[in-house]
């Protein structure tokens, strides 16, 4: 069993790019997630594994820190809220055309624009339909625990370098907020030069005479040779749909209604179970892990004995056009949403979908 | 008189100079008498000549010379507009051992990315940049640059800059010398075999003081034309760039060792 | 057992540290345990609160409308978190400042006047741990060992010295709180 500590998300997210063998870490102060810095800084990692933290001077200077850094084949992650991820959009379009990996962390909190630093799910949109321009995914991430925030920095850079692909943990104000116990992983130590030129033979790393010159870019003029980086990236993100996408069914076996969340409201979603359950009625929670790629399919499988969906999420209605997607129109799928950085109660859910999917 | 034969040129000891290897042999995508390609060779020159090939990591930026990659035989990044240095310092904290240059022109440098060179200036990064000015916007089709003259016409400027609606011309690398970050500042430029001795001389410097880790950017101006983009013959263009722009960016060392030049 | 506690009180006034030890403490028993501040300007200097959870079970909502214990600290804190006690439950709260007291007949109500008795003592910086004594009294829902055990987790090492005082204080919160009939 690993080292128990009672973090909060934001600490655990430090933590563990600490333990991950982060080699770079930049980032810009933005309430709900400054203690991601903070922590990071004082815990004077340069001293523990030898990993950089710089305080850029500003989110767009993070991130493409990020891109020029993850050119290299280092591991690096820049951490932000809402408003700085979308100053963070550009590079991430850069960085996923030059297929690069690399890790971002959204505490999300409320928009638009300066909105609130209380918690939302409104980057729905922005982390899984693209946010900069072009056609692009980002493998996407939602914790629902502290312990994810931890266990997610490692998988998130696992599945970018596997997929040469940036890769996003989407969480937000509340996960970022809260502490709970998290057991931490082991530390895996930063790797060498060799490591890197042997796992990221495409690293611009300097080149030695054995080989030729590598070059980071998302350009090419030329309109054949860009639709073909094109349906490359493309025939990539269908394997990643296909063998990459996670999510967790609770008591969803015989259930007759389905909940579908992420994140902090698949959290109080699960308590909206506890009282269901109690009270007869025959409800399961279906909680996304990855948000792209999207688990339509496990949605999808359940409709056999699923008369009625109801998705909640603290936004106007992101998520809920997946799921309806995934649907196909086959069954009733009702939305439940807060927004500003309000948060529903499990009772008010559960008012909800007796009203909108049960129908008393 | 005796036909001169091809042989007889290329023979070993009549070899007077021979293009670095570390340019390859793509044809320059840059106008005739344009200021880029004789940049990359003395840059690259100098990479060869203190031996850093393996070991040195450019970016390149938006602009004419977003292909640079094309044309330096290094390993190479190409920028978002702006960010060479945000980039250029994810690569060098993570590899303080790599010598990391950026090569950047005047609307990629000192306008969109007006905040990342000031701050990497201001951090004392250590990397050399190569700023590349011939105040107009070249690759989008001449229009104007922050560092296009008073009453200098462009497409976006057709009567001329006015500096009381369209701003002064910044003079970004006078801005640069000021600040604590900075080791060397030089402004250059590359139109006569004695300015391309000078600025090569400027370079090898750039590029010395970062091998030596003397602690700060080494930042090198080369102010160059864009005849096409001023719409004269390359000829002209070398001497309205001396009754023009010298003037008002004149060449020289501003600071040196990590002292201003008085 | 799942114990779900809301504390609520002015900032400085130590409500998140509280907390803090409280859940530390829990991770000492092996529970499961969850802290969701309230965050933002408003914890400078204005009201903070904290919602803990200690579960054998695995936590689900870490924010609730409704509350075993409440643990209320000033008069905002009253007003808004009185009517979140779940029917038997209990609400403890400091006299100190309170100008409307609680009146609910259906919940269990205790007063520990711990800013008089820090005072009193000279401690005022411990004035929440004679708090969480008194609550520790009504829910012994945690062994006091692994409060010790908590502090001493969740304390940077150069305040381990001041270890003692704060077992004091809780022994004393334990013996000053007072169960109201209303």
């Amino acid at each position: 069993m690993g080292e128990l500590r009672l973090m909060k998300g934001n600490e655990a997210i430090g933590e563990a790019a600490i333990r991950a063998g982060v080699d770079a870490y930049f980032g810009y102060p933005i309430t709900p997630q400054s203690e991601v810095i903070e922590y990071l800084m004082a815990e004077k990692p340069y001293e523990r594994t030898g990993m950089v933290v710089l305080q850029a001077e500003s989110e767009v200077a993070s991130i493409n820190m990020v891109y020029g850094a993850a050119a290299t084949g280092k591991k690096v992650m820049t951490s932000s809220s809402s408003p700085g991820v979308s100053l963070m959009m550009e590079g991430v379009s850069y960085i996923a055309g030059a297929e690069l990996p690399c890790v971002l962390v959204n505490v999300v909190r409320g928009g638009p624009g300066l909105g609130t630093i209380q918690p939302s799910q409104a980057d729905y949109f922005q982390a899984t339909k693209g946010g900069g321009h072009g056609d692009y995914r980002m493998i996407v991430l939602a914790p629902a625990s502290v312990q994810e925030m931890s266990d997610f920095v490692k998988l998130a850079f696992e599945l970018a370098f596997r997929y040469r692909n940036p890769a996003m943990i989407l969480s937000d104000g509340v996960i970022g907020q809260m502490m709970e116990k998290v057991e931490l992983f082991d530390p895996l130590p930063r790797w060498t030069e060799e490591q890197i030129t042997k796992l990221s033979p495409w690293a611009t790393t300097g080149k030695p005479s054995t080989r030729e010159r590598n070059i980071i870019t998302s350009l090419d003029l030329r309109p054949h040779v860009q639709e073909q980086r094109n349906i490359k990236l493309q025939n990539k993100y269908a394997i990643i749909q296909e063998k990459e996408v996670r999510c967790e069914k609770i008591a969803c076996d015989d259930a007759e209604y389905l909940i579908v969340a992420y994140g902090s409201s698949a959290r109080i979603a699960q308590k909206t179970l506890d009282i269901a359950r109690a009270q007869g009625i025959k409800l399961g929670l279906l909680r996304a892990i990855t948000l792209w790629p999207f688990p339509s399919k496990q949605i999808h499988e359940l409709l056999d004995h699923v008369k009625g969906i109801l998705t909640v999420e603290l936004s106007a209605g992101q998520m809920v056009e997946d799921v309806r997607l995934a649907v196909e129109g086959k069954v009733n799928v009702a939305f439940y949403g807060r927004m500003g950085g309000m948060i529903y109660t499990p009772e008010e859910i559960l008012d909800v979908l007796k009203a909108k999917i049960i129908g008393e | 008189m005796a036909e001169i034969r091809m042989e007889d040129i290329t023979r070993p000891e009549n070899l007077v100079y021979k293009k670095t290897p570390l340019m390859t042999d793509n044809i320059l995508s840059y106008c005739p008498g344009c200021g880029h390609g004789t940049a990359h060779r003395i840059i690259m020159e100098v990479v060869e000549e203190l031996g850093l090939q393996e070991n040195t990591i450019g970016v390149c930026p938006v602009g004419c010379s977003v292909l640079a990659y094309d044309f330096m035989n290094v390993d190479m990044q190409q920028a978002a507009h702006g960010r060479a240095p945000a980039l250029a310092t994810g690569i060098k904290r993570t590899w303080p051992n790599r010598t990391v240059f950026t090569y950047q022109g005047d609307g990629d440098l000192a306008a969109i990315g007006t905040a990342e060179t000031i701050h990497v200036c201001n951090r004392g990064e250590n990397f050399t940049m190569i700023f590349i000015n011939n105040g107009i916007y070249g690759m989008t089709g001449g229009q104007m640059a922050p560092t296009t003259l008073e009453g200098m016409k462009s497409s976006t400027c057709p009567y001329g800059r006015d500096v009381q609606t369209m701003g002064h011309p910044l003079k970004m690398t006078e801005v640069v010398a000021t600040l604590p970050g900075t080791f060397f500042v030089s402004r250059q430029a590359v139109h006569t075999p004695s300015a391309v001795r000078k600025a090569k001389k400027a370079i090898r410097m750039a590029f010395e003081n970062q091998r030596d880790k003397k602690g700060g950017i080494s930042f090198v101006e080369i102010v160059s034309n864009c005849n096409s983009g001023w719409k004269m013959r390359p000829v002209d263009a070398n001497h309205w760039m001396e009754q023009n722009m010298f003037p008002f960016f004149p060449l020289g060392d501003l600071k040196v060792d990590g002292k201003l030049v008085k | 057992m799942t114990e779900e506690i809301i504390i609520a009180g002015f900032g400085r006034q130590g409500v998140l540290s509280m907390g803090k030890i409280l859940a530390y403490s829990g991770i000492m028993q092996d529970q499961e345990v969850s802290w969701m501040p309230s965050y933002g300007p408003e914890m400078r200097g204005g009201t903070a609160n904290v919602t803990v959870i200690l579960s054998d079970e695995r936590i689900s909502s870490p924010i609730l409308n409704f509350y075993d214990s409440a643990i209320i600290l000033n008069q905002q804190s009253m007003d808004k978190f009185e009517q979140s006690v779940k029917p038997g439950g209990v609400l403890i709260y400091d006299g100190n400042g309170i100008s409307r007291h609680p009146a609910r007949t259906d919940i269990k109500i205790y007063r520990v006047d711990a800013a008089d008795e820090a005072a009193r003592l000279g401690l005022t910086k411990i004035f929440n741990m004679i708090v969480l004594g008194g609550y520790l009294k009504v829910k012994p829902i945690v062994k006091l060992e692994n409060v010790i055990l908590g502090l001493k987790k969740s304390l940077p090492h150069r305040y381990h010295n001041l270890i003692p005082d704060n077992e004091k204080a809780i022994l004393r919160g334990m013996e000053i709180i007072e169960e109201v009939k209303v």
